[in-house]
């Protein structure tokens, strides 16, 4: 014991001594490296100091960045959807500045000059910026302002007018919610990019497919290599290395497909989307209320922006992609789908709808839309007619699972666009959402509400459309996408490679298998018959139709009806009366296109949605952009 | 054990504790002092390389008060607690850094953030402490000079995170990140023949770390090794930083007179390039001042050290020093063109917060180990 007491003594004064001996060395190696910065400083600050100093003197050469051209928007048809147009701004240089509120003054007499737009100088007066780099007064000079500027040059020191490219949408509101918009960028944008990238550049995207395609849209800054004087203004340029244009991108919409529908809609509050089938590309995309992207590229007032955000008609809101809607009864031919292809009732199904119906005798009457009911249905005419009790009835045959699955595997309840960052996932309700969200397990009532698409229930119009598509598709799944192609002459940097890449990686939702094959026909001709049956709830729609359409209509609550009540759209307020909704593609047998129309407070799908629906069709298949529903 | 600890006591009865504030507060006067004057100092230079701009200095002296603070708590926390916190720290640290890799903010093709509400944090700063103290500890509990199956364990522990973070891809953190575990195992007395061999495998495998470099790591080498290469692209910061630090001369243009500083042909001026505004406008006086401020931390740091009276404290107060000077020397040489361009700031002088937090809890620990010395035992 005694001995091995010993032991660890010796060992502490061992390790004692090591560590003392290595402290020592590290010092010794601490001494020897400051020992070589200083002989380092001292070559640098006392043997060439001359020669640096010579340098020094001759530096008058600076590096100044050059931002490169954007790329340009086209529509699938090669029209101009976003250009970049020479803006005339006036500057200050406060270098040159005397006094800031005398020139300030002086200007307010030349130009009108309001308390925001100086507001908002005084603000980038106080940034960060390079030595003798201009800071923007007010945008967009008409040529009568930039005349009496010049007029008084000679009594304005510091005061410039320079010219510089800005983004300019020349479509305005018909493509903002599709395209978004570029605006001035902010410190924390900043933040995310490469900061010497964007030296020069002054706008970044912020919204839609601006932002989502910056990288591609950006390009690559310039570099000018410049002699200055004294003071650092340039005298000339030595060197230059151009900047890289950004990529020309050409997306998927059809712009006069876009404009013609935004004028459908214009002054209601409402949202279309149109795919095409085949391959998932967006052909129109319009929200209404819409807005000016150009009044954000240089920065919108806060007056202005303000009106906008409290708007009651919520301009700023992408109704298309973001909106929450019940999707009423445009969700029957999936639930009628899950029913049958799951087996939960039989095909030729038959339901007794006296116009009313009930769990449990004596209990809770879930009414139809028709007071009088439908008599004797079956599948195709629960469809075409839109009759509520023939899905109460198979709603309490199928399981919640059932619906949940079918339902989810047409994208409803997620996100599946591809380049859409903004779009909503919305609520596909499941026994497990409804545990988790409400902690209450799922009753019978609700999954007769969600087999007409009430309830929990919630989509937006692009899920709508695209679940539209895919049945139209019978089952084959097309991401939608508003990127038609890549226009790059020179070739793409690993960023913009590694953007498309990250395109091409996204997972296409795997096709909608059924048990049976031949159901997508039967819900298929229930939808025909909807637009073409003379029993059809949107037969109106379908008249003198040249080609076959399928299409399903929808009016969804917005305000729950008591039990002993009726609804009476008269007594109701306008916002709480119905949306009206309605999906469709065409033609029947070979889809070209698939729409989803919601107008709020719309009432009647069929007279509110479908007509719209039917324009667009007709727009798009026999190019006729005459406008029917403006005669009404 | 027990006798171990009683020889230490005795030592340190012939050591005069300070007493009143200073052992109230656990601080350790000679560091605080010379940390404040080098504060200081670099708040009256970030003045002039921010371009004069009172909000970089103000947003600047905030971070530096949070530090005090951050190193005022740490101080208080006793050594025995971090080395027992170290495992659980450490695991934190490489959790956070494989979340950076999977969930991560970054810019420039980097991912090192981990965004929270409100701010942004860099789980790489965390390792910069928590690898060296989960070191220590772990060496502390074993015999010492380690065995060679401890110093394993050690270069897997330091291997971890320095892949994690050179995968962000940060090489330069992730080498200085290594270097603080490496440093702990240096100062436990490991043999000089490991050493040497060590060395000798590191430079054979020199060649296959340059095949796994990023283009813009490779970029960064050689425009060190030939900045005239791309004189408008990266070679253009370290031929104007040596300009800028050789026109100063012995004294400097003046405070404010900078020419390259301040008509903006010094890129980075107010972070990793400051050094270029002190020798440009307050000369080679100016970087002298800086060094010695510099010496004076470092051997206070190793004065610490070596009076520890625990493995684990001197470890631990070895390596933080050593990691110090590393920092102030991969700065200074890069700026001066010794070595390629890394992205490592100034310690406690260049413009940022994150590095500033992370050093004075650094220090906050070796005052720690300072003050919290055993008092003789009866």
């Amino acid at each position: 014991m005694r001995q091995m007491e010993s032991r660890r003594f010796n060992d502490y004064s061992k390790e004692n001594s090591f560590f003392a001996s290595r402290a020592v060395i590290a010092f010794v190696f601490v001494f020897v490296l400051m020992a070589v910065l200083i002989s380092r400083i001292y070559f640098l600050q006392v043997v060439e100091h001359e020669r640096f100093t010579a340098i020094s003197e001759r530096n008058r050469i600076q590096l100044q960045p050059v931002a490169p051209r954007r790329g340009l928007i086209y529509d699938r048809n090669g029209q101009l959807l976003a250009d970049n147009r020479p803006n005339f701004s006036l500057t200050l240089l406060k270098e040159e500045l005397g006094d800031l509120d005398q020139t300030l003054a002086k200007l307010g007499e030349i130009v009108e000059l309001s308390e925001e737009e100086i507001k908002r100088f005084k603000r980038r007066l106080n940034q960060r910026r390079r030595p003798f780099e201009t800071v923007p007064l007010k945008f967009r000079l008409t040529q009568e302002e930039i005349a009496k500027i010049s007029i008084e040059f000679h009594r304005l020191s510091g005061v410039q007018v320079e010219a510089d490219l800005v983004r300019a949408y020349p479509q305005g509101p018909a493509l903002a919610h599709a395209l978004g918009y570029v605006g001035r960028i902010n410190e924390r944008e900043l933040q995310q990019v490469d900061a010497n990238q964007y030296a020069a550049t002054h706008y970044i995207g912020k919204l839609g497919v601006e932002r989502y395609y910056e990288s591609l849209l950006h390009g690559e800054v310039g570099w000018r290599k410049v002699e200055t004087d004294v003071r650092g203004r340039v005298l000339q340029t030595l060197e230059q290395q151009d900047p890289v244009p950004g990529v020309d991108i050409q997306v998927s919409l059809d712009v006069n497909l876009q404009k013609f529908t935004a004028e459908l809609i214009d002054g209601k509050r409402a949202a279309v989307v149109a795919i095409e089938p085949s391959s998932g590309e967006i052909l129109a995309l319009v929200s209404n209320p819409s807005y000016d992207p150009n009044e954000f590229v240089t920065g919108i007032s806060v007056a202005d922006y303000n009106a906008l955000r409290e708007d009651r008609d919520l301009p700023l809101y992408n109704r298309a992609i973001r909106g929450l809607y019940p999707p009423g009864s445009t969700l029957k031919p999936f639930t009628a789908l899950a029913a049958i292809d799951s087996g939960s009732v039989p095909l030729d199904h038959k339901v007794w709808d006296p116009g009313f119906y009930q769990l449990s005798v004596g209990g809770r009457k879930y009414r139809d839309w028709k007071r009088t009911g439908h008599g004797r249905v079956d599948l195709n005419h629960a469809l075409a007619e839109s009759c509520d009790v023939w899905f109460y009835d198979i709603a309490t045959k199928t399981d919640i699972d059932i619906f949940s699955d079918y339902l989810g595997r047409f994208g409803f309840g997620s996100v599946t666009s591809l380049d859409l960052p903004e779009a909503g996932a919305a609520i596909l309700p499941s026994d497990e959402w409804k545990r988790g969200r409400e902690k209450q397990p799922w009753y019978p009532g609700d999954s007769l509400n969600l087999s007409i698409g009430q309830g929990f229930m919630i989509a937006t119009p692009l899920q709508l459309a695209t679940a539209t598509a895919v049945l139209a598709n019978r089952g084959k799944w097309i991401r939608p996408q508003m990127l038609k192609r890549v226009i790059a002459e020179n070739g793409l940097d690993g960023v913009q490679q590694e953007l498309l890449a990250q395109l091409e990686a996204k997972p296409t939702p795997p096709d909608v298998k059924l048990k049976r094959e031949a159901n997508w026909g039967e819900v298929i001709q229930g939808m025909v018959n909807v637009v073409h049956a003379s029993y059809g709830t949107a037969k109106k729609s379908g008249v003198d139709a040249e080609y076959l359409m399928a299409g399903k209509t929808g009016t969804a609550q917005v305000v729950a009806i008591a039990q002993d009540e009726e609804y009476d759209s008269e007594a109701l307020s306008v916002r709480n009366r119905d949306h009206a909704l309605f999906v469709a593609f065409a033609p029947a047998d070979d889809p070209k296109i698939a729409v989803a129309v919601v107008v709020e407070n719309g009432e009647g799908g069929a007279r509110a949605a479908a007509p719209v629906a039917r324009e667009v069709i007709d727009a798009w298949l026999l190019n006729d952009y005459d406008n029917a529903l403006r005669d009404d | 054990m027990i006798r171990g600890d009683f020889q230490r006591s005795m030592d340190a009865q012939t050591l005069r504790r300070p007493s009143g504030l200073w052992s109230y507060t656990h601080l350790d006067a000679p560091l605080l002092l010379l940390l404040l004057v080098l504060c200081g100092y670099g708040l009256f230079v970030l003045y002039s390389a921010s371009g004069q701009d009172m909000a970089y200095v103000t947003r600047q002296a905030l971070r530096v008060g949070a530090g005090f603070f951050a190193l005022l708590f740490l101080a208080q926390v006793p050594p025995r607690v971090l080395m027992r916190l170290g495992p659980w720290i450490y695991l934190a640290g490489v959790a956070l850094l494989v979340g950076v890799l999977l969930f991560g903010v970054g810019a420039k093709g980097a991912q090192r953030w981990i965004a929270l509400p409100g701010f942004r944090f860099q789980p790489s700063e965390l390792m910069k402490l928590a690898l060296p103290i989960m070191i220590a500890g772990y060496l502390a509990r074993h015999p010492l000079p380690p065995s060679l199956r401890s110093i394993f364990v050690c270069l897997v522990l330091i291997g971890i995170p320095f892949a994690l973070i050179m995968k962000q891809p940060d090489l330069g953190t992730s080498l200085l990140i290594g270097a603080s575990g490496v440093f702990v195992l240096l100062f436990s007395g490991i043999y000089w023949r490991w050493i040497f061999l060590a060395l000798g495998v590191g430079a054979a495998s020199l060649p296959g770390l340059w095949m796994i470099m990023k283009d813009y790591q490779k970029q960064r080498v050689l425009t060190f090794l030939d900045p005239e290469s791309d004189p408008l692209g990266a070679g253009w910061n370290i031929i104007q930083s040596k300009t800028a630090i050789g026109s100063g001369g012995l004294s400097g243009k003046g405070y404010l007179e900078g020419t390259q500083s301040q008509l903006n042909f010094l890129p980075e001026s107010h972070t990793d390039f400051i050094i270029a505004v002190i020798g440009e406008e307050l000369g080679m006086t100016g970087v002298l001042v800086l060094l010695a401020l510099y010496m004076l931390i470092i051997g206070r740091g190793l004065i610490i050290a070596v009076q520890a009276q625990d493995s684990f404290s001197r470890l631990l107060a070895g390596s933080i020093t050593l990691t110090f000077f590393v920092y102030v020397f991969v700065n200074i040489g890069m700026v001066t063109g010794l070595l390629p361009v890394v992205g490592v700031p100034l310690p406690m002088v260049s413009y940022g917060g994150t590095s500033i937090v992370t050093l004075m809890v650094g220090f906050g620990m070796l005052m720690s180990i300072q003050t919290h010395r055993q008092m003789v035992r009866r």
